[in-house]
């Protein structure tokens, strides 16, 4: 087991974003949160990570409540692609990727080779070696975001926590990172906890689909069991269709217009 | 022009050995540390030349025999030359010289943190208010006689006004989900014109002390002592050594903060950590010399362009630069121009043309900040 979640609540000042969330999440899956805008998925994400501590309720991690973690720990366990990468000042994207290494390396050592190693060899599976010297704040809004994907594979932790991390990318990057992610989790039981607003690619990628709605789990299990037209219209309010695509392997949703 | 060209050409080809090894000497030349050797050459240069500057003119070589005689202790070195050289060079200029080049220093430091944590390349201490807060505070003092501390109390007095306006400050601009640097500035330039009225004021009930106020505030470096250069150089100094164990956490902080802690940055207590260090460092570099406005933001700005934005490497070029930059324009009002103008005056008015120069550029977008 790697997340127990229990009964947590949130809130921004006065405003309500989570109440009482609960959930088991098990490592070696890869998970998919879906939800309307404003539902609490980058809270759940934060309070995931430890970054923010939830009003009531706890979360566990390994069987230990994720705020007594220290922050060093923590990042040699999770990895994040946060939503906002804008980036103010020109660090080169080989830099930002070796960024990803930092809580590897003790604070006054330099790269050891095999940091080195490890960045060039995701740079070079990410596509994004051709812009190695040249600086973030020259790349463009999708360039930028595979570096920053980039170093959160570079940090290479057992968890990996994706906001809306391809909401930039073509599709073909986007494929590309995704089976990266995904082929970590089917080869080497990681465990990836996705926010996707793209439901079929969450579809096609996620084991397990989490739906939220007013900050609470309206749904949680198997996608082939909980992506359903019911489910659908209780959490997004609109009229679909799903059916089971054999190109893809997955199911598949369509939307009435 | 062809012919020059070919000219040209001919001279860079003929010895190819010589050639590469000139190039391997200007590559080595290009490495960070090759810069920040360079930059303490400079700065070392700067402090002999200007030492030697003034209305008794020294030569370089007696400086540095003078120097190195005090420091070994070896008189022998400084046979021969006027007895007065000494006393010029050792209880008049150099305290000075080197309360200029640290607190120059300091205010460049602060600067590049401030930059950094507020992921702003437009704040510095000046912008944010923490120099107006650190003036006000000891304006206080000044008014009120307040000597508990003996000639500390006005230090005192600054780092309370300059803490408790970046206090304000953060309070003023933070809401639930955190600061936002946009509003920081904001905030920071509404507290520092409620407290440009305040001094207003202030200097408006010290009647008789008001010249003390006025050039106080204007800055100068003026009848420096040792005991002056000592207490900046010992805050600067530990200022500068929290930076640096911080400096890597500073990069990712530069990246936002949920990516910060996402990569192992304690945020909240390396921010306030920075913040308060780097408000300490202002108020005393305030306290010292005056406002001295524009340093804390060209100069990390300059240095950026040199070594990159990875502040293991910029927070000692900045410190050496910022130095190197005081120093000269202390120089230039000490012992160039017809008559000594106040520092921050002088900074003000090399300085901010020449970052109406960078912002322009910006906005056309030539340059990345």
């Amino acid at each position: 087991m790697s997340f127990h979640i229990d009964h947590i609540c949130f809130a921004y000042e006065r405003h309500e974003v989570l109440r009482g969330l609960s959930l088991t999440l098990e490592s070696g899956h890869f998970y998919g949160i879906v939800g309307p805008n404003g539902c609490g998925k980058t809270t759940f994400i934060d309070l995931l990570m430890g970054h923010s501590s939830p009003s009531q309720g706890f979360i566990f991690y390994k069987d230990q409540d994720i705020l007594s973690y220290p922050k060093k720990e923590l990042a040699k366990e999770m990895a994040l692609v946060p939503q906002n990468f804008y980036i103010n000042f020109p660090f080169s994207a080989e830099e930002v990727v070796m960024m990803g290494r930092y809580p590897h390396i003790p604070r006054f050592s330099p790269a050891s080779s095999e940091d080195i190693a490890v960045v060039d060899e995701i740079m070079a599976k990410t596509g994004t070696e051709q812009f190695r010297h040249r600086y973030m704040t020259e790349l463009s809004g999708g360039e930028r975001q595979r570096i920053v994907f980039a170093r959160a594979l570079a940090q290479n932790t057992q968890v990996l926590m994706l906001d809306e991390a391809t909401s930039n990318l073509d599709i073909r990057h986007t494929l590309n990172l995704l089976n990266i992610v995904s082929d970590g989790v089917r080869k080497e039981g990681k465990t990836a906890i996705a926010v996707i607003q793209d439901i079929n690619l969450a579809a096609s990628y996620c084991d397990r689909m989490i739906f939220m709605k007013k900050g609470k789990a309206a749904a949680f299990g198997e996608t082939d069991e909980v992506l359903t037209a019911e489910t659908i219209q209780k959490v997004f309010n609109v009229d679909s269709v799903i059916y089971f695509e054999p190109y893809s392997a997955s199911r598949k949703v369509a939307f009435k217009k | 022009m062809s012919s020059a060209c070919l000219l040209f050409h001919e001279i860079f080809t003929k010895n190819s050995d010589q050639d590469i090894d000139i190039i391997k000497y200007l590559h080595t030349l290009n490495t960070p540390g090759a810069r920040l050797l360079l930059l303490f050459i400079g700065l070392c240069t700067v402090i002999v030349v200007s030492a030697g500057m003034g209305y008794i003119s020294i030569p370089s070589e007696k400086v540095i025999k003078i120097i190195l005689a005090k420091l070994t202790g070896n008189q022998g070195l400084i046979t021969g030359t006027d007895e007065l050289f000494p006393v010029v060079v050792m209880d008049v200029r150099l305290p000075r010289i080197l309360t200029a080049a640290i607190v120059g220093g300091g205010l460049a430091l602060s600067g590049c943190v401030f930059q950094g944590i507020l992921l702003n390349p437009l704040a510095d201490p000046y912008t944010l208010g923490v120099s107006a807060g650190a003036a006000f505070g000891a304006a206080v003092a000044l008014l009120l006689n307040i000597n508990f501390m003996g000639y500390y109390s006005i230090t005192a007095f600054a780092f309370a006004g300059a803490l408790l306006t970046l206090l304000f400050v953060i309070y003023l601009s933070s809401s639930g989900g955190g600061v936002s640097s946009n509003n920081l500035i904001l905030s920071g330039i509404i507290v520092a014109s409620i407290l440009s009225a305040g001094l207003s004021f202030l200097k408006y009930l010290a009647d008789e002390q008001v010249s003390a106020i006025v050039f106080w505030l204007m800055g100068s470096f003026g009848s420096r002592t040792w005991a002056d250069a000592g207490l900046t150089f010992l805050f600067v100094s530990v200022g500068f050594s929290v930076f640096l164990f911080f400096s890597r956490d500073l990069n990712l902080l530069a990246m936002g903060e949920r990516t910060a802690s996402s990569l192992g940055v304690e945020t909240r207590r390396v921010t306030l950590i920075m913040l308060i260090t780097a408000s300490l460092l202002t108020a005393v570099c305030v306290s010292v010399s005056g406002i001295i406005g524009f340093v804390g933001l060209l100069v990390p700005h300059m240095m950026r362009s040199l070594t990159g934005p990875d502040n293991r490497r910029l927070l000692p070029a900045s410190l050496l630069a910022g130095a190197i930059l005081l120093l000269c324009a202390d120089t230039l009002t000490r012992a160039v121009l017809p008559h000594e103008i106040p520092i921050g005056v002088l900074t003000a008015l090399i300085g901010g043309p020449f970052f109406c120069y960078v912002f322009r550029q910006k906005q056309m977008g030539k340059t990345s900040i």
